[in-house]
């Protein structure tokens, strides 16, 4: 019984495999590029015998691998004969991707049950059962797209935006240098340190909290949009105006984040430091600073995500003809959909990377704390 | 120690009093309190919570100030007391920080005093030794029970010279068999360093076990209602607790206590 209930992925799996051979071709007729019969029939092959072999009492381990490679195999010649043929998926063809589909999350609930005691392999695992997942958002998103024929403008396919990426490295890494290394880098940097050393300025000295906090409130709700093309007035078309928005964006999450974290320290630490007679800045190292280090990276990862966001946006607003923001707003314009989605792709990993960085970091800096200890 | 020191006054207290003024009016958390409490003395502080019992520690730790009377530290008022770094004060929890080694946390009064790393070093391994945590240096905080965290912080407030420590129920949140044995620990400690020590607890027997002299308070507002000169030997196994003598002063403290609550009803 409850091999049946187990694996239900799998029943399915072969159940939608099954009514795929039924309708047999994998493409509409007279398509340009037809399916050779040995690779549609390696497709079928594949998929049924991964469903089937994955009902049999077998170690998990030995299963997954088998799901693994079944079901990736038979995706991989399924969409291989794509280029050429777009929009012409069948029922059929769809059907067999919505069986591997469904085995390779039978393969990643057998991954996710596995329990190991040895950690490489256990680091392994954590690695192999993202990146499957990773890997069917990208199959799904090809899939569709060239199996439904969705105009290029729209949506291009994973693979176009894959290809336009590899061909256009040397502008990419010239508008990472541009928009991360001089505007990001600088601007967070700048940003961050500014509204660390206001918090601690208005933290000692009561005219500051009462007079500041208000007017850097107030900065706070300014719209970037509006700030943008001011800063560039100011600081001109290159990387500096830049850097001035993610300053003014950054500024102030830093500021709340840390003056709320210089009161986080309890009173019977603060009073144990009292009945040492401690001074301000003795207190402030070794206690409040400490206590505060939790909200301080809070800010910090915060302001890793807006400091990109700003740079980019702000390039809108006039730009040297080389940076992120720049490449969007012009290849969007002249329709290069597929070089917008390699500059987002782009995007997306290095605000991964910074993000990363930072919360290493955190863990590194804060492993003292609750929400760190177990792990 | 020489025996003519005993007769010096470490808190010397005079008609204190103590008013917090709250959104429903003043709270007299204390009021008339005359107390001496002479070098090597262990006193304890006894009474129903609001009795203002932890309000008199930190009023001699000048963690807060009194509104009323005189107090004197050291012969100092509270305020040069505490600039002089001449108590060490234990919580009612560890207070221990826990980005800080167990080490690192019974240095951080030494570094915020300046001592030199070869006496931190010294220091350090010494009181550990005193509490029983030898070989936990490296350990964190979070990674020790309760009653080690609570003896830590002990070690932490003996590691300077401060001839005063002040505990605020240091064990009330520990289990009774962990509390006596601490509280055994306590006694050998006092008798190897010869502080003056001031503790606030609301256990009967811990205080009787304990003391050398018992202030038993009552509330609203906070006073002394009696003082009791404890008769037993300074020398005192877990056993004297079963003790006619022990008995009898315990009973007394709680009558003490009984007399402090009918005056309020």
């Amino acid at each position: 019984m409850s091999i049946f209930t187990r694996a239900w992925q799998s029943w399915l799996a072969l159940a939608l495999a099954l009514a795929a051979l039924a309708t047999f071709p994998l493409g509409i007729s007279d398509i340009p590029v037809p399916y050779v019969p040995a690779r549609m029939f390696s497709v079928y092959v594949l998929a049924i015998g991964g469903a089937i072999t994955s009902l049999l009492p077998l170690p998990g381990l030995f299963l997954a691998a088998v799901l693994l490679v079944c079901s990736h195999f038979s995706t991989g010649l399924l969409l291989s004969r794509l280029t050429g043929n777009e929009g012409s998926g069948s029922v059929a063809f769809f059907l067999v991707l919505a069986a591997n589909w469904l085995l390779a999350w039978r393969c990643v609930s057998l991954l996710s049950a596995i329990r190991t005691r040895s950690s490489t392999f256990d680091a392994l695992l954590r690695l192999i059962i993202p990146a499957i997942f990773g890997a069917w958002i990208l199959i799904l998103w090809e899939a569709l797209t060239r199996g439904l024929g969705i105009p290029f403008i729209i949506l291009p396919p994973p693979s176009a935006i894959g290809a336009r990426l590899m061909t256009s490295v040397p502008t990419l890494w010239a508008d990472v240098q541009q928009t991360v290394f001089k505007a990001v880098v600088f601007g967070y940097v700048v940003g961050c340190a500014s509204g660390f050393a206001v918090a601690i300025l208005a933290d000692r000295v009561a005219f500051f909290r009462h007079g500041l906090l208000p007017i850097a409130n107030l900065m706070s709700a300014l719209p970037i949009i509006g700030v943008a093309p001011i800063m560039v007035m100011w600081f001109g078309f290159d990387w500096q105006s830049k850097a001035a928005v993610v300053i003014v964006m950054t500024f102030f999450p830093m500021l709340v984040n840390t003056i709320a974290g210089l009161s986080a320290a309890g009173s019977m630490e603060r009073d144990l430091m009292r009945s040492y007679a401690s001074d301000y800045w003795q207190t402030l190292m070794k206690l409040r600073l400490p206590a505060a280090m939790p909200f301080i990276f809070n800010a910090l990862k915060i302001n890793s995500t807006l400091a990109l966001i700003g740079a980019i946006v702000a390039e809108f607003f006039g730009t040297p003809i080389v940076g992120m923001g720049f490449r969007i707003s012009t290849e969007i314009g002249r329709m290069n959909v597929d070089m917008v989605w390699a500059e987002i792709a782009v995007a997306a990993l290095v605000g991964s990377v910074f993000y990363g960085l930072v919360a290493l970091g955190e863990r590194a800096t804060t492993f003292w704390h609750p929400s760190n200890r177990g792990g | 120690m020489p025996l003519s020191d005993t007769s010096y006054s470490v808190v010397s207290a005079r008609k204190l009093g103590l008013t917090f003024e709250t959104g429903d009016g003043p709270v007299h958390a204390l009021s008339d309190v005359d107390l001496e409490v002479r070098r090597g003395d262990f006193v304890s502080f006894i009474g129903p919570s609001g009795c203002g019992k932890t309000t008199f520690l930190r009023v001699i730790a000048d963690l807060e100030t009194a509104t009323a009377g005189d107090i004197t530290v050291n012969g100092m008022t509270p305020e040069d007391a505490r600039k002089s770094r001449s108590y060490g004060y234990v919580f009612q929890a560890p207070a221990l920080y826990p980005w800080r080694t167990i080490e690192k946390n019974i240095a951080l009064p030494l570094e915020i005093m300046n001592y030199t790393a070869a006496e931190r070093k010294e220091r350090i391994e010494r009181t550990l030794d005193l509490v029983n945590l030898a070989g936990f240096g490296k350990k964190y905080p979070w990674q020790l029970s309760g009653g080690m965290q609570q003896r830590a912080s002990i070690a932490r407030a003996l590691a300077f010279d401060a001839d005063l420590l002040l505990m605020d129920e240091p064990f009330g949140a520990l289990d009774e068999i962990v509390r006596d044995h601490l509280n055994e620990q306590l006694l050998k400690l006092w008798a190897r360093t010869q502080k003056t020590i001031c503790f606030v607890t609301h256990s009967i027997p811990e205080a009787v076990y304990l003391s050398t002299k018992i202030v038993v308070m009552s509330p609203r507002p906070g006073r002394v209602t009696d003082v009791i000169e404890s008769t037993l030997p300074k020398e005192r196994p877990l056993e004297i607790r079963e003790s006619p003598e022990f008995l009898a002063i315990a009973h007394r403290v709680r009558e003490g206590l009984r007399a402090g609550h009918s005056y309020e009803e």
